[in-house]
């Protein structure tokens, strides 16, 4: 069995440091293409 | 194709098989040969789950999707990032902590030896055709454009891809797929501009864009709550995020990826890489079909794009009414190519009114087009059933061949296979351990050494993939290709992922209810697949949530029956 690693915990990210923000910053970009998509999609309907 | 498309063909694909054996040479453990040697990065990680799911299906037919039905597909990977963050979370670590070889592994751990045979045998059924239509796919497109020998195709590339994944293993696998997917990369942009510039003049990115939104292609989102619709923003969520979760989570092709990550940090970042530009990928290969689509506005395209179904037709008796159908079709779209040129000046000359009139009659011309195109279709049905309705698989090759440069037509057609060899290569030692860890050592033969078992992982890689050959060279499939491989996964996926969520979460729940639960649950959709006529990524959500629901009341039974299930996890 693995021991778990304490920089396992880190995500040697700069700007996120925990692996909740990185969660978070892809969520983020998710809901900034699912706009733009929407966008895309209303411009031209 | 000439002597140049063949020398880089040959080249790129030969050469990274061959460097990836070379490489991987000294593969001696089974941890080393199943796991790789626990030094991958994350890009490395990142790539090769990339590659595992992006099949030579993923590009061929992609833009076919789009041309034929705009940007709407994209919405099926819109579960995807979150489903991506889900294994990162919760599943990475427990595989990891717990240093299993399987996902099929952990079953055993957690619930009970039948449970882990189930899901295994499950992976093994699904995963085990779905590599045969992984071979298959691209070989029956590339084979028919370029005129090679169907079963030679198979076997050939089959038998390359068997070479390296048997002698490297697991690190042969994320070493060629790095490769493989900088050449697929660097083909479809390659394609993509030279696509750009064939364009006509003045016509430019966003005037393409503009004409592709007034033929309703870029209609990406779809709000939409009918369920029988089977792209919308529902489905891709819910549906996809359980396809997703399923696949990423339960399949061993991809648990076997970033499982080689050399610590939890570099496996969860592969991951993440792929939960940010999955979408983009996806949304790139669609527009390169909206392009398409515009491009032969103006270029008149063949009435069927696969041609050789077309010809063999026309030329044997009754072929006239084909010839009739072809020529009406012509006709139909000279007069539309003509409007839209008319468009384009006006739209040059800035005279809104003359465009709008030019635009208007393009669009009753290439309703005609189309309706004639249709009428191809059931034309030739008619007269050979054995011909596959749809023509959507051949419109990207068909481009490439007929308007690449030499040598791009080869770096093109060497991305199909490089895409055809990742993700049937990870299969092959998906299933190949699988079989190794969770039958042979499990069942058939427990406590040998390292190299027994590494000399049987590697019979059992091969003998895979003369399945999938065998299964490729007896395949006739009439859909289009890449919904026929998301079908029987969306069949098959929920209920393992179901037997998973339940070990993760219903932590109360023993092996002898989620056994039977899962049984029930893929009988039921199945039952519910040839019943009722709706979105096929419901079946992810159906089978999951009927394995959760019926191993919580087995349980509840078991329980009033004073049968308690599996002890409780470690």
């Amino acid at each position: 069995m693995e021991t778990p690693r304490s920089e396992d915990r880190e995500t040697g990210l700069p700007a996120l440091r925990s692996w909740k923000a990185v969660y978070a910053a892809v969520t983020v970009v998710f809901l900034v293409w699912l706009g733009l998509l929407a966008a895309l999609t209303r411009l031209n309907s | 194709m000439n002597a140049l498309d063949y020398g880089v063909l040959i080249c790129l694909l030969a050469g990274i098989a061959l460097y990836g054996i070379w490489q991987t040479r000294e593969r001696r453990s089974l941890a080393g040969y199943l796991k790789g040697v626990g030094q991958t990065h994350w890009l490395t990680i990142g790539l090769s789950v990339m590659a595992t799911q992006a099949s030579a299906i993923t590009f061929l037919s992609t833009p076919g999707q789009g041309y034929e039905s705009g940007l709407g597909f994209v919405q099926n990977y819109f579960g995807a990032p979150f489903a991506l963050i889900v294994v990162s979370a919760a599943f990475l670590p427990l595989y990891r902590k717990l240093g299993v070889y399987t996902a099929y592994e952990y079953l055993g751990r957690r619930f009970d030896s039948k449970t882990r045979l189930l899901g295994a045998g499950l992976f093994l059924l699904q995963r085990g055709l779905g590599a045969g239509i992984t071979i298959y796919a691209p070989a029956i497109v590339l084979s028919t454009v370029l005129g090679w020998r169907l079963d030679l195709t198979i076997v050939c590339s089959g038998l390359l891809v068997i070479a390296y994944t048997v002698s490297g293993g697991s690190d042969a696998v994320n070493l060629t797929q790095k490769y493989q997917i900088g050449v697929i990369f660097a083909g479809m942009i390659a394609a993509f501009f030279v696509l750009l510039a064939r364009l006509p003049d003045g016509l430019g990115f966003g005037g393409a864009l503009a004409l592709a939104g007034r033929f309703h292609k870029l209609e990406a989102v779809d709000f939409s709550l009918d369920v029988n619709r089977r792209y919308t923003l529902w489905t891709g969520l819910l549906g996809g995020f359980f396809l997703a979760l399923s696949y990423f989570g339960t399949d061993q092709s991809q648990v076997q990826r970033y499982l080689s990550g050399s610590s939890l940090r570099e496996s969860r970042l592969g991951l993440m890489f792929n939960a940010v530009f999955k979408i983009p990928m996806q949304f790139f290969i669609l527009l390169m079909g909206v392009l398409l689509f515009v491009f032969y506005q103006f270029e008149r395209p063949p009435v069927f794009f696969n041609q050789v179904a077309w010809s063999r037709q026309t030329a044997a008796p009754g072929g006239e009414r084909l010839k009739a159908i072809e020529a009406g079709f012509g006709s139909a779209h000279d007069e539309e190519a003509g409007r839209l040129r008319e468009w384009l000046d006006a739209r040059r000359a800035g005279d809104r009114t003359a465009e709008a009139a030019a635009l208007d009659q393009a669009q009753s011309a290439q309703k005609r087009s189309e309706e004639a195109r249709s009428g191809a279709r059931t034309a030739l049905r008619a007269a050979d059933p054995k011909t596959a309705a749809g023509d959507a698989d051949y419109v990207f090759i068909a481009f490439i061949l007929g308007f690449l440069p030499h040598g791009l037509i080869g770096l093109l057609i060497a991305a199909f296979f490089a895409a055809a060899f990742s993700s049937k290569a990870a299969e092959l030692n998906a299933l190949g351990s699988t079989t190794t860890v969770d039958i042979y050592r499990h069942i058939v033969r427990r406590g040998d050494g390292d190299a027994h078992y590494v000399a049987a992982s590697r019979v059992f890689t091969a003998l895979w993939g003369a399945v999938a050959i065998a299964f490729a060279l007896f395949a006739n499939l009439t859909e289009n290709l890449i919904q026929a491989v998301n079908i029987v996964g969306s069949l098959f996926y929920g209920g393992v992922l179901g037997i998973f969520l339940v070990a993760f979460f219903l932590r109360w729940i023993g092996g002898t209810a989620v056994f039977w639960a899962a049984i029930a649950a893929q009988l039921l959709v199945i039952v519910l697949y040839r019943a009722l006529d709706i979105s096929y990524l419901w079946y992810n959500l159906i089978g999951c949530a009927a394995c959760v629901f019926l191993s919580v009341m087995i349980e509840g039974v078991l329980a009033l029956g004073g049968k308690t299930g599996s002890p409780p996890p470690q």
